[in-house]
C-alpha cells in the first residue's frame, strides 16, 4: 500500500475537507498574541496527526507537493531552522533556506525588497527570524505569501511556544489552573513573551522568576505574577521552563556575574528537590550547561528538553499544513 | 502693497485680551485698525464670517532639513507647509547637514528663506559645535545674523559642564538655550516608550526618566546659570517638574507638540513607524498631563517639531526607522479636535500658545494684532471638517501618523507681512 495514504494523513484530509470552517483563516502566523484559542487547540490538535505520521517508518505525506518554503534567517539558528526544513520535508514542500550572510542583505537590500523578490520567484510561505520585533509583521504587510515568525528580536517566538504548550499537555492533559514557572531573562525572551500570551490564554497560571533587571516593566498586564525567589515557587510548580541566558547581559551590566545568577536563578538538583515529584523541566535550548541549568538536571528523570525538539517538527508541520495546505477545490 | 479689510470675523489676540466679532484692517504690511468701523475704501474684502482672525502662528520647533536632505524637505517646501498650516513663522533647528552652528550656515538659511520661503524663518543655532556637546558655538556671530536662539536639538547636551557653561555664555545675550531633554544613556538602544506596550510588542523601551531627569537637571541649571526652554515635553512627570519649577520663579518655559496630546504609546502598537517618535508617545496618563499643563499655563507654547523624514527610512523595521512626525499641516486642526473641541482649552488660550508666548519667549516682536504690528494674520474655519491625507500636503515628506484621521479647523487664510500666502485653504500662485 502506498504509505502517503495510510490512516493519519487521510485522517488530516477528510478533517480539512469536512470542517473548513475550523482551519487557520490567516495568511500569517505572527504571534501567539494573535491567535485565539481555537485557533491554538486547531494547530496543537493537527500537530498530534502530525507527530504519528513523523514517527512512521516513512515519514512523508504530498499534502504540500509543489508548495514552495523558504527560510530567511538574519539570525543564527540551529534548531529552528533544522525543525522547519524536516516539517515541510514531510510535508513534501520544497524548501530553500536563504543564507543572510551571503545575502543581498549585505548589500544594503532592505527587508521589503528581499521578501518581494522572494515572492516573485513563487515562493508561498517566508519563515523570517530576525533580530528585530515587528520585521515578520512588515514582511507580512508587504507580500501575499504566508510569513511565519520563527522568532523576532525579543517579541514572540510562536511555534516554540506552541511546541512548548504541545509538550506540556501531552505530560499533563489540560492546562487550566497548572502553574508554569519561566525562568531567567525574560526581558530580551521571545520565547517567554509566546509562553506566556499562549499559557495565559489557556488558563495557566504564570509564574516569572529572575533578577529585576531583567523582568519587563508592566509585565503584569499579560496576567502573569513575578517573583524573584526561585526557591519559594519551585514547590507548587508544575512545569519549569527555564531560559537561556546570555553572557552578552551580563556585559550591558544587568547582572553581576554569571556565578551570581546561576546560584540565585539557576536550576539545580537541589534546588528539584523541593519540587513536585511529577514536575516537568523544559529548555527552549541552546543550554548553558552550568548557568542556568545543571547538567544533572537537564539530562535528569524530570526533563523534557528533547521531546521539546522532537514536537517542535510537529508543531511545525501541523502549522505550514494548516496555513499553506487549503484543500483546492 | 494693496490694502486688506477682513470682514467680520472672531478677532482674537491673546496680547491684548481681544476677543469679538470685528474688522481688521490691513495697509502697508501693517495691521492699521481693528473695530467695527474701520474704513477701507478701496481695499480687498475677505470675508471672515464665522472664522477666527488670529495673529499669524509661531511654529518655535521645525526641522526644515536644508541644507542636506532636500529630499525630505527643502526651505520652500517646508514654508510651503508652514502656510498651510496657518504658520506665519517658523523658527528652525540646527540639526541640518552641514549643521546650523556658523554665521556662514545661519546667512544662508536666512537667504535662502528670502529667496524661496512664503513665510518668515528664523534660525536656531547649535549650542555647540556640530552638535557635539561639547565645544560652545559662536553664538554671537549667529545672532548677529538673525539666529533666535540656541539649540542642540535632536541631540542632549550629556555633559552638565558643558551645559553649564553654554547658559551662563549664553545669559550675556538673553536668548533661551532649548534643551531636548533626553539622558542618551538611559534611552540608549529604545525605539519606544518603556512599559506595558513595549514589554508586550518585545521592541526595546526608553523610560519616560530619560527625559524626566534631564528636565530635573536642566531646571537646577536654570535656577542657577539661566534661562532654559524646554522641547517637546511628552511626560506628566516633566509636566510636574516644570509646574514646581516655576512656582519657585526659576527662568524655566516649555513647550509640547501636537502628538503628545493626541496620541498615546498604542499607536505603535502595530508597528507604524510613523508614529515612532522622540521623545516617544507616552500613556494616557502622560496625554492627561499634558493637557492639564497647556490648561494650566505650565506649557508655555505648542510647537509642531515638524521632522519630515522620507519612506525608505520610516519603510523599514521599526528599531531602524527614523524618528519623527511631521506636524505643520496637522497642527491647528488636532489642537481644535483634541483641545478646543474637546472643551480642555478655550479658543484664546491655545491661540496664546501658538502667537504670543513663543514671540515672548524668543522676542520676535511678533504674535499680535495691535495697530501697527507687522500684518502676520492666520484665518481659520473652526468647523471645517476635513480628513487628513498625506498626499495633499506641501511637505515633501509624509510621514504622519494621522493619515485618515478626521478632523475639525482648517486654515483658510495665511498672511504674511500684509501679503496674501493662502487663499481659501490653498497656497497663491501655485
Amino acid at each position: 500500500m502506498n504509505p502517503y495514504l495510510s490512516w493519519p494523513f487521510s485522517v488530516i484530509i477528510n478533517f480539512y475537507r469536512m470542517n473548513n470552517t475550523k482551519s487557520l483563516h490567516r495568511k500569517d502566523l505572527l504571534g501567539l498574541k494573535d491567535l485565539s484559542v481555537d485557533e491554538i487547540k486547531l494547530i496543537l490538535r493537527t500537530a498530534h496527526s502530525m507527530k504519528e505520521v513523523a514517527a512512521r517508518p516513512i515519514p512523508k505525506v504530498p499534502t504540500l507537493l509543489g508548495k514552495h518554503i523558504v527560510t530567511l534567517f538574519y539570525e543564527a539558528s540551529t534548531r529552528t531552522r533544522t525543525s522547519f526544513n524536516t516539517a515541510a520535508k514531510i510535508l513534501s514542500a520544497n524548501v530553500t533556506n536563504v543564507a543572510v550572510s551571503s545575502s543581498s542583505v549585505v548589500k544594503g537590500e532592505n527587508l521589503i525588497d528581499t521578501v518581494k523578490n522572494l515572492e516573485v520567484m513563487g515562493l508561498d510561505c517566508i519563515i523570517i527570524r530576525h533580530s528585530m520585533g515587528g520585521a515578520p509583521h512588515l514582511a507580512a504587510k508587504n507580500v501575499q505569501a504566508s510569513v511565519i515568525n520563527a522568532g523576532d528580536g525579543y517579541n514572540e517566538h510562536p511555534t516554540q511556544g506552541l511546541l512548548d504548550i504541545f509538550t506540556m499537555e501531552e505530560k499533563k492533559g489540560n492546562l487550566k489552573g497548572k502553574k508554569v514557572l519561566i525562568v531567567g531573562d525574560i526581558a530580551h525572551s521571545r520565547v517567554a513573551r509566546s509562553n506566556i500570551w499562549g499559557l495565559t490564554k489557556l488558563g495557566a497560571k504564570v509564574v516569572l522568576v529572575g533578577p529585576p533587571t531583567l523582568i519587563p516593566e508592566d509585565i503584569e498586564e499579560m496576567g502573569v505574577r513575578v517573583s524573584y525567589n526561585l526557591d519559594a515557587e519551585i514547590p507548587a510548580a508544575d512545569f519549569i521552563n527555564m531560559l537561556r541566558i546570555q553572557k552578552e547581559r551580563q556585559d550591558k551590566g544587568l547582572f553581576p556575574s554569571i556565578e551570581e545568577y546561576a546560584k540565585l536563578y539557576g536550576l539545580n538538583s537541589d534546588r528539584l528537590k523541593k519540587a513536585q515529584k511529577d514536575v516537568i523541566v523544559m529548555h527552549p535550548g541552546p543550554i548553558n550547561r552550568g548557568v542556568e541549568i545543571t547538567s544533572e538536571v537537564a539530562d535528569g528523570p524530570y526533563n523534557v528538553i528533547l521531546e521539546q525538539v522532537t514536537n517542535g517538527v510537529a508543531v511545525r508541520a501541523a502549522l505550514l499544513l494548516l496555513l499553506l495546505g487549503k484543500p483546492t477545490a | 502693497m494693496r490694502k486688506l479689510l477682513i470682514k467680520n470675523g472672531r478677532v482674537i489676540d491673546p496680547a491684548s485680551g481681544l476677543d469679538k466679532v470685528c474688522d481688521v484692517l490691513v495697509e502697508d504690511g501693517k495691521v492699521r485698525g481693528i473695530g467695527s468701523r474701520v474704513k477701507g475704501q478701496g481695499a480687498r474684502r475677505i470675508d471672515a464670517k464665522g472664522m477666527l482672525v488670529v495673529p499669524g502662528l509661531i511654529d518655535m520647533h521645525v526641522h526644515l532639513r536644508d541644507p542636506g536632505r532636500p529630499d525630505k524637505e527643502t526651505i520652500a517646501s517646508g514654508t510651503r507647509a508652514a502656510a498651510l498650516g496657518g504658520f506665519t513663522s517658523i523658527c528652525c533647528m540646527a540639526n541640518t547637514h552641514p549643521p546650523i552652528d556658523n554665521l556662514a550656515v545661519v546667512k544662508f538659511v536666512r537667504s535662502r528663506a528670502e529667496a524661496e520661503g512664503v513665510v518668515n524663518v528664523y534660525p536656531i543655532g547649535a549650542v555647540t559645535k556640530e552638535l557635539k556637546g561639547e565645544v560652545l558655538s559662536e553664538m554671537g556671530l549667529m545672532l548677529e545674523q538673525g539666529a533666535v536662539a540656541f539649540s542642540d536639538d535632536g541631540k542632549p547636551i550629556m555633559r552638565a559642564d558643558v551645559l553649564r557653561r553654554a547658559l551662563e555664555y549664553a545669559s550675556q545675550f538673553d536668548v533661551p538655550l532649548i534643551s531636548h531633554c533626553e539622558d542618551a544613556n538611559l534611552s540608549s538602544g529604545g525605539s519606544m516608550n518603556e512599559g506595558a506596550v513595549s514589554t508586550q510588542i518585545g521592541l526595546p523601551g526608553i523610560p519616560s526618566l530619560a527625559e524626566e531627569v534631564m528636565v530635573a537637571r536642566d531646571i537646577l541649571m536654570a535656577e542657577k546659570f539661566g534661562r532654559v526652554h524646554i522641547a517637546h515635553v511628552s511626560s506628566a512627570r516633566s509636566v510636574d517638574l516644570i509646574r514646581q519649577a516655576k512656582r519657585k520663579g526659576i527662568p524655566v518655559t516649555c513647550e509640547t507638540c501636537p502628538h503628545y496630546f493626541s496620541l498615546t504609546e498604542e499607536a505603535v502598537r502595530e508597528y507604524d513607524t510613523n508614529a515612532k517618535v522622540n521623545p516617544p508617545l507616552k500613556t494616557q496618563k502622560d496625554v492627561k498631563a499634558v493637557i492639564k499643563g497647556l490648561a494650566d499655563g505650565t506649557i508655555d507654547a505648542i510647537a509642531t517639531d515638524h521632522a519630515p523624514h522620507n519612506i525608505e527610512e520610516k519603510d523599514v523595521e521599526f528599531n531602524q526607522a527614523s524618528s519623527g512626525i511631521i506636524g505643520l499641516e496637522t497642527a491647528v486642526a488636532l489642537i481644535i479636535t483634541k483641545l478646543v473641541a474637546g472643551k480642555a482649552l478655550t479658543i484664546m488660550q491655545v491661540i496664546e500658545k501658538l502667537t504670543i508666548n513663543p514671540a515672548k519667549i524668543l522676542k520676535l516682536g511678533k504674535g499680535t494684532l495691535q495697530s501697527g504690528s507687522v500684518a502676520d494674520i492666520t484665518i481659520i474655519d473652526p468647523k471645517a471638517e476635513w480628513t487628513v491625507n498625506p498626499s495633499q500636503f506641501a511637505s515633501k515628506s509624509k510621514n504622519t501618523p494621522f493619515t485618515g484621521w478626521k478632523l475639525q479647523g482648517k486654515v483658510m487664510w495665511t498672511i504674511v507681512g500684509g501679503k496674501v500666502v493662502v487663499r481659501n485653504g490653498e497656497l497663491v500662485g501655485e
